[in-house]
């Protein structure tokens, strides 16, 4: 009895492990999709070029408009923007062949990245902020 | 002819000890000509700054420089090699000897007015650090002078792909050393090269 019951805490370890490691496996296609798409411009580390690029990494933006992160991957942005206190005003492209899915990852994958803690989103909050993109 | 070979060799050994250690060396091509060898030099050029000055060879004289080749609009490489550039800029920040060169790649949309506002944005003041535009066949043609050198090693990562490199020239106009702009850690070795070039005009 108590060997079969170590056996299933094993098992169920095992699974949590397993489960635990899916869930990275999102974010890790985000990585992938933020290297070939964003870090060009952002940087792999997510601080951007002072002055010209704005930083994705501990950017206050990210927490005060996390809506906007959609449409922004999808449509690009252009325009003054404020971020940690210093203003930008470069136009960045926006990246249309990316899928909900794809764009799902990647927010997930900067919301926490480099120290990042801002919410993960579902697939279904992507859906509904593109279909109210300006 | 034999002779002559082994005295080359003899010379060259010893003019290599009379050397300091951290000499870098002269790259690119070299021609004797009646005894004297003539290194592969950086030829003429005026280009206009963000501030309309004219910047020319003799904006350079007694110093050493490092020259790139980028444009505003640049969506692949420019932000990483420029933030190099600008981590060159802030370590040599108090150095007058070091100055650096931008040159666009795309003097129609990059004018003085837009390198100006570049420049503003990326926080870079004084004449440290000049962006220059000017007739594009001479850009692309003196960027094949500088990047000359950097053709000759296939080996080289990026190969014969010559974009986002930093080029170290003296104040002889003779290159001295290059690295790729978008690794860090080459930049890092390029840093301490700028150094020994400068400690070996003290
Ligand atoms: C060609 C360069 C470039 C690429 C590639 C790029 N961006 Fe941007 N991004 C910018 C610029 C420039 C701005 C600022 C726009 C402005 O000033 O209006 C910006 C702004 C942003 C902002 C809002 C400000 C902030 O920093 O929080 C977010 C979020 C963002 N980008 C995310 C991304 C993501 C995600 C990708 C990849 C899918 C990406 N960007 C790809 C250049 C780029």
């Amino acid at each position: 009895m108590k060997r079969s019951s170590n056996i299933l805490g094993g098992l169920l370890v095992l699974l949590a492990v397993l489960y635990a490691a899916c869930d990275i496996k999102t974010y890790e296609h985000g990585e992938i999709l933020y290297e070939n798409f964003c870090a060009n411009c952002h940087m792999e580390d997510g601080t951007g070029l002072p002055g010209i690029i704005p930083p994705l990494a501990g950017a206050d933006y990210i927490g005060l408009y996390p809506e906007k992160l959609p449409c922004i991957i999808n449509q690009g942005i252009k325009g003054e923007l404020v971020v940690n206190g210093r203003t930008y005003n470069t136009e960045m492209a926006g990246i249309p062949q990316l899928t909900e899915f794809e764009i799902t990852n990647i927010i997930n994958y900067i919301n926490t990245a480099w120290g990042n803690d801002f919410e993960i989103v579902k697939h279904l909050d992507v859906r509904k902020a593109l279909e109210e993109c300006e | 002819m034999k002779y002559l070979v082994v005295i080359l060799v003899a010379l060259t050994a010893f003019a290599s000890c009379e050397q300091p250690s951290h000499t870098l060396p002269i790259l690119g091509e070299r021609e004797v000509i009646n005894g004297d060898t003539v290194y592969h030099t950086i030829p003429d050029f005026s280009f206009v700054n963000q501030d309309s000055q004219v910047v020319t060879n003799a904006t350079f004289a007694g110093k050493v420089y490092v020259a790139d080749f980028f444009f505003i609009s640049c969506p692949t490489i420019c932000p990483k090699t420029t933030k190099q550039m600008l981590r060159l800029y802030e370590h040599f920040q108090n150095e007058d000897g070091v100055l650096l060169l931008a040159h666009t790649v795309d003097p129609k949309r990059d004018t003085v007015a837009a390198l100006k506002h570049y420049a503003h944005n990326l926080g870079v003041e004084g004449s440290k650090w000049h962006f220059v535009t000017g007739d594009q066949d001479e850009i692309y043609e003196i960027a094949d002078d500088y990047f000359s050198i950097a053709m000759e090693d296939p080996e080289a990562p990026g190969g014969y792909d010559h974009s986002g490199r930093f080029i170290l020239v003296d104040e002889n106009r003779h290159i001295r050393s290059f690295c790729d702009g978008t690794d860090p850690a080459d930049v890092d070795r390029f840093m301490k090269d700028i150094e020994s070039l400068l400690n070996e005009k003290k």
